[in-house]
């Protein structure tokens, strides 16, 4: 025998969740849906500078592809909670945050913009593969009826595209969830924060990192569906003629409601 | 129903390179109100590029190009003729319609929906008022049941039939359709060329690149045979067909008759 497992502390971590494991969670859901939002907007700006007839947003968007994906996060992560405020000699990373109801501490303030700036690299190259993806004629036929190129990208490529980069984006969400552990490292307690600082008293590094495990499992496994959902909602045409999703679950439920009110079918 | 006073279209002296290839070595064509010409030739001859340079998809290299005595794409400035801005540019397309060979419908959006993007996201129509026109422009086409119906759902004839709503939903003062009968099974391409006819017997003023001499014979005012870059031959159909003048002419003809 190598170990004797407590199964009993797994059990207490995973069943009975404390006040402050709860805190630690929300964070991380948090933290990581904040940088994945940053993230995307930042991918969407770029690759969308990348097809800029100025060649020096072409450049800064490859410059920013090249940097940010090119060097590890946890040196982005610290960079920005250590450095930022050096480098450009004001607070750019205050000590706290107010955001109305709650406060975000200014670790966690750093971990978001540091998270959401290295997404934002990736997202780029999705975003754009996502755009070249969609047929060139689309944006022909929509310029041949007078749109502009810039309506025409929000009104007709975009969306079509975004039906292409919703599985990769979920992916990176998936990824997010998991890479947000890292900050951490600048001192905000996450869900793997809450089991390390547990672990330091207790020393019990399998129970502790089992229970955690099991929720990371848990938060990609919610994802997965709700991204299965959105992606079936991006995808009209695939589900027959002019039916909404809302009238598609009612559809899917009419069996049970008509035995629920006694109607026979 | 014809108007003497300026031509819809008329362009002269057009000319295209792409890179050292000469795509159009000067092509000139007048069209007036209400008029149809079928542009006829073998592929690489030009058609579909000159077509594309009417609305500017394409740029040109010499020559110039008018819609309406607008001149298309370009401001003169100090006698030189400069690239317009994207913006007037687009307003410029609006007065021009276009039919593709591929239909290149909104697949992420229904055939209604498809027709009234643009009346109602460039010419600012209220939704309703274009709603209404849209129904009845698929009633003209003969889809209006199929208003709530995304193109994937649609055969290739319906799709290209959408298509034609589509761009006559902008009230286009010239048509132009690119081989659009060409990427149909043979038994949609009927439906689609009736349309077609339709539409040139009302007095819409077209110009159509096609393969179909049984329209272009039946529908058009004028047939213009293009070559290597240039229209070689033009003459009203009847004329044409029975007694081409080019040796060229009647090469191609007894080719694909």
């Amino acid at each position: 025998m190598i170990a004797t497992v407590a199964l009993h502390v797994v059990w207490q971590r995973i069943a009975h969740p404390d006040h402050a494991f709860a805190l630690a969670l929300w964070r991380t859901v948090y933290i990581s849906v904040a940088a994945q939002v940053i993230g995307v907007c930042l991918g969407l700006i770029a690759a969308l500078m990348r097809r800029s007839r100025l060649r020096i947003l072409r450049l800064i968007s490859g410059a920013y592809v090249l940097v940010f994906r090119g060097t590890p996060v946890i040196v982005q992560i610290f960079f920005v909670y250590f450095g930022a405020n050096l480098l450009f000699g004001f607070t750019l990373i205050p000590n706290t945050v107010p955001l109305g109801l709650f406060a975000l501490s200014g670790a966690a303030f750093a971990g978001i913009v540091a998270l959401g700036i290295n997404e934002g690299a990736y997202m780029r190259e999705i975003i754009r593969a996502g755009i070249d993806a969609i047929d060139k004629g689309q944006m022909e036929a929509a310029k041949s009826l007078g749109m502009t190129s810039r309506l025409a990208m929000r009104r007709i490529v975009l969306p079509q595209a975004a039906r292409v980069i919703v599985p990769p984006l979920g992916n990176e969400f998936n990824n997010m969830l998991k890479t947000s552990s890292l900050i951490f490292f600048i001192g905000v307690t996450e869900l793997f924060g809450d089991a390390e600082i547990r672990n330091s008293t207790a020393f019990q590094p399998v129970e502790y990192f089992t229970a955690v495990a099991f929720w990371y499992l848990v938060l990609t496994t919610v994802w997965s569906v709700i991204q299965a959902q959105i992606e079936r909602a991006l995808a009209p045409e695939e589900q027959g003629d002019g039916v909404s999703f809302r009238e598609r679950v009612f559809q899917a439920w009419a069996p049970v409601a008509a035995w629920r009110t006694g109607g026979s079918r | 129903m014809k108007d003497s006073s300026h031509p819809v279209l008329r362009a002269t002296g057009v000319q295209k390179r792409f890179g050292r290839l000469n795509v159009l070595k000067g092509v000139s064509l007048e069209l007036r109100r209400g008029e149809t010409l079928c542009l006829i030739g073998p592929s690489g001859s030009g058609k579909t590029t000159f077509l594309r340079c009417v609305n500017h998809l394409e740029k040109i290299d010499d020559g110039r190009i008018e819609v309406n005595a607008h001149l298309i794409g370009y401001r003169e400035r100090r006698g030189k003729l400069v690239e317009d801005s994207e913006r007037s540019i687009a307003r410029q397309r609006t007065q021009i319609g276009m039919v593709f060979q591929r239909f290149n419908l909104f697949p992420h959006k229904t055939a209604l929906e498809n027709v009234i993007e643009a009346p109602v996201h460039v010419l600012g129509m209220p939704k309703q008022r274009a709603v209404a026109e849209a129904e009845e422009l698929l009633e003209r086409v003969g889809l209006r049941d199929k208003r709530d119906v995304y193109p994937a759902k649609l055969s290739g004839g319906q799709q290209q039939r959408v298509a034609i709503a589509r761009a006559l939903a902008m009230k286009p003062a010239l048509m132009l359709f690119d081989e659009a009968t060409s990427a149909l099974d043979p038994e949609m391409i009927g439906e689609v060329l009736t349309v077609m006819s339709e539409l040139a017997h009302d007095g819409m003023t077209m110009l159509v690149v096609t393969h179909e001499m049984g329209f272009a014979r039946e529908a058009a005012d004028r047939v213009a045979m293009m070559d290597d870059g240039q229209i070689i031959e033009e003459a009203r159909p009847v004329r044409f067909f029975a007694a081409p003048r080019e040796e060229r002419t009647r090469r191609f003809l007894s080719k694909i008759l």
